[in-house]
């Protein structure tokens, strides 16, 4: 049995809200609100980016798995928000981990999908046999233009996964990708922000691969939407997942408990990671889970999970994703968030 | 140029390593060459606990200019489970909510970086729970 052996997800405790946006470019909250299903999101303390993120969820997936971090032989971050342009994020995880240097490490880099196809290449080289665990992490500090749209939605947060053969509490059985040259959403060599083709992010772009990917994945498996307790997808606003669930034939009740977005913003790389570790925080021995993620670009990974009995053993190891979003909140204005997220620029 | 200083440092700011002294069990940390307590010269690597409380702190409002978009900013001295004492900046804390007694999580953090153009330097902070 090959799958999930530690998950671990961290967020900043940093949060604004719809509304502090909304009054500094005149725009009506409530529109925002009820169109995009968005009502806060995290932000990232000045002193944290993706690799502190990383570090912090990692450390709990080590945790909940009970291993020796010298045992992980591979670790890759997928993330868009890198801090180095030339430097592995990992590099600085293995330090801070104590896994050695024994070690492969990798940055992914896949717009928001770039967590998973970590997960699915930690999930290969275990089945490979050529490592014994491997730890893959999906972490982000998305960057929105100021006035943007995406200034609703970009967020930071991300879940970490460790991949192993023994102790598993969410098993894989299938996976599966659908790419395409789509440049729905890119960002340039030394640009700050990232840009999107508006309204063409949607149905070219997130729904095409989402759906063609969740399509897929359910005749790889040969299962139906309702032999799945729950399903989790991408979540770069709160509509989309909901609209991509119904066109694939899932119910509301079973994105529930991985929708996090409308509290917690969009965390791209850590987006539907964090979903799933959400729902792994409270699955049962035998649920079954149908993810399917998104990266602009574009592409989505589809991943089908099993929950075994050791679920239980290791929930109460580490925070939970729920208690994290719902407490020890400290709300941003508009002029605090400005300054954290480094859109004012200061004297040298 | 700081690459060499932050490397040599590595094991204590992003794993807590400390020395415990073989011969008396003192704890040092960082960790040094010679026990101060009993002047031995053997130790065994040992990592603090992530958890600790509060000494004594104070509150910085004007900083060195590195860390000026951050004020005002808790710094402490914390002593850690294990009764290792170290200073750290406090994180995620209001400063009304920073007191001696305090139990506080160290975390790992960016401390700071080497301007616009050189290496982000990572460490400990610790957060009041």
């Amino acid at each position: 049995m090959i799958g999930i052996i530690g998950y671990g997800s961290y967020l900043p405790r940093y949060r604004i809200k719809v509304e502090s946006i909304a009054k500094e470019w005149g725009s009506d909250p409530e529109s925002i609100k009820r169109g995009l299903k968005l009502f806060e999101k995290t932000v990232p303390g000045l002193d944290e980016d993706t690799i502190t993120i990383a570090v912090q969820a990692s450390k709990y997936a080590v945790k909940r798995a009970g291993i020796n971090p010298e045992e992980i032989g591979a670790v890759y971050i997928g993330s868009e928000s890198h801090p180095y342009a030339v430097k592995p994020s990992g590099t600085v995880l293995i330090e801070a981990l104590g896994i050695g240097n024994d070690v492969h490490v990798a940055s992914y880099e896949f717009a928001c999908k770039a967590g998973t196809e970590a997960m699915f290449v930690a999930y290969c080289l275990v089945k490979a046999n050529e490592v014994k665990y491997a730890l893959a992490i999906g972490a982000d500090t998305s960057q929105g233009a100021p006035g943007d749209a995406l200034e609703y939605s970009a967020s930071a947060g991300g879940a970490a996964f460790i991949m192993g053969k023994e102790n598993v509490v969410a098993e894989i059985l299938f996976t599966n990708s659908f790419t395409s040259d789509t440049p729905d959403f890119w960002r340039r060599e030394h640009e700050f922000y990232p840009r999107h083709a508006g309204r063409f992010t949607g149905e070219p772009a997130y729904f095409k691969h989402v759906v063609n990917a969740g399509k897929l994945l359910l005749e790889k498996s040969a299962m139906k939407p309702e032999d799945f307790d729950y399903a989790v997808f991408h979540m770069p606003n709160g509509k989309f997942p909901q609209m991509a669930a119904k066109k694939l034939g899932f119910t509301k009740e079973q994105i529930e408990t991985g929708w996090i977005v409308p509290w917690m913003g969009n965390t791209y790389s850590g987006s539907s990671p964090t979903g799933l570790s959400a729902v792994l925080d409270v699955a049962k021995p035998g649920d079954k889970i149908f993810m399917v993620s998104f990266g602009s670009g574009a592409g989505s990974d589809g991943f089908v999970f099993k929950v075994t009995d050791k679920i239980v053993d290791v929930q109460d190891k580490a925070p939970k994703l729920r208690d994290m979003l719902d407490n020890n909140k400290i709300y941003l204005d508009y002029g605090e968030y400005a300054k954290f997220r480094e859109k004012i620029i200061l004297n040298e | 140029m700081i690459t060499p200083k932050y490397v040599r440092e590595i094991p204590q700011r992003y794993r807590l390593e400390a020395a415990k002294c073989k011969n008396c069990s003192y704890i040092s940390f960082p960790p040094r060459l010679v026990c101060p307590k009993c002047k031995s010269r053997s130790f065994d690597t040992i990592r603090l606990s992530d958890e600790g409380k509060i000494l004594t702190f104070t509150i910085i409002r004007v900083s060195s200019d590195i860390f000026s978009h951050q004020t005002p900013y808790g710094v402490a001295v914390i002593e850690t489970s294990e009764g290792a004492k170290l200073m750290a900046m406090i994180a995620d804390t209001k400063i009304e909510d920073i007191a001696i007694g305090k139990k506080v999580k160290l975390i790992f953090r960016k401390i700071r970086d080497e301007g616009v153009s050189g290496i982000h330097c990572y460490g400990y902070k610790a957060v009041v729970i």
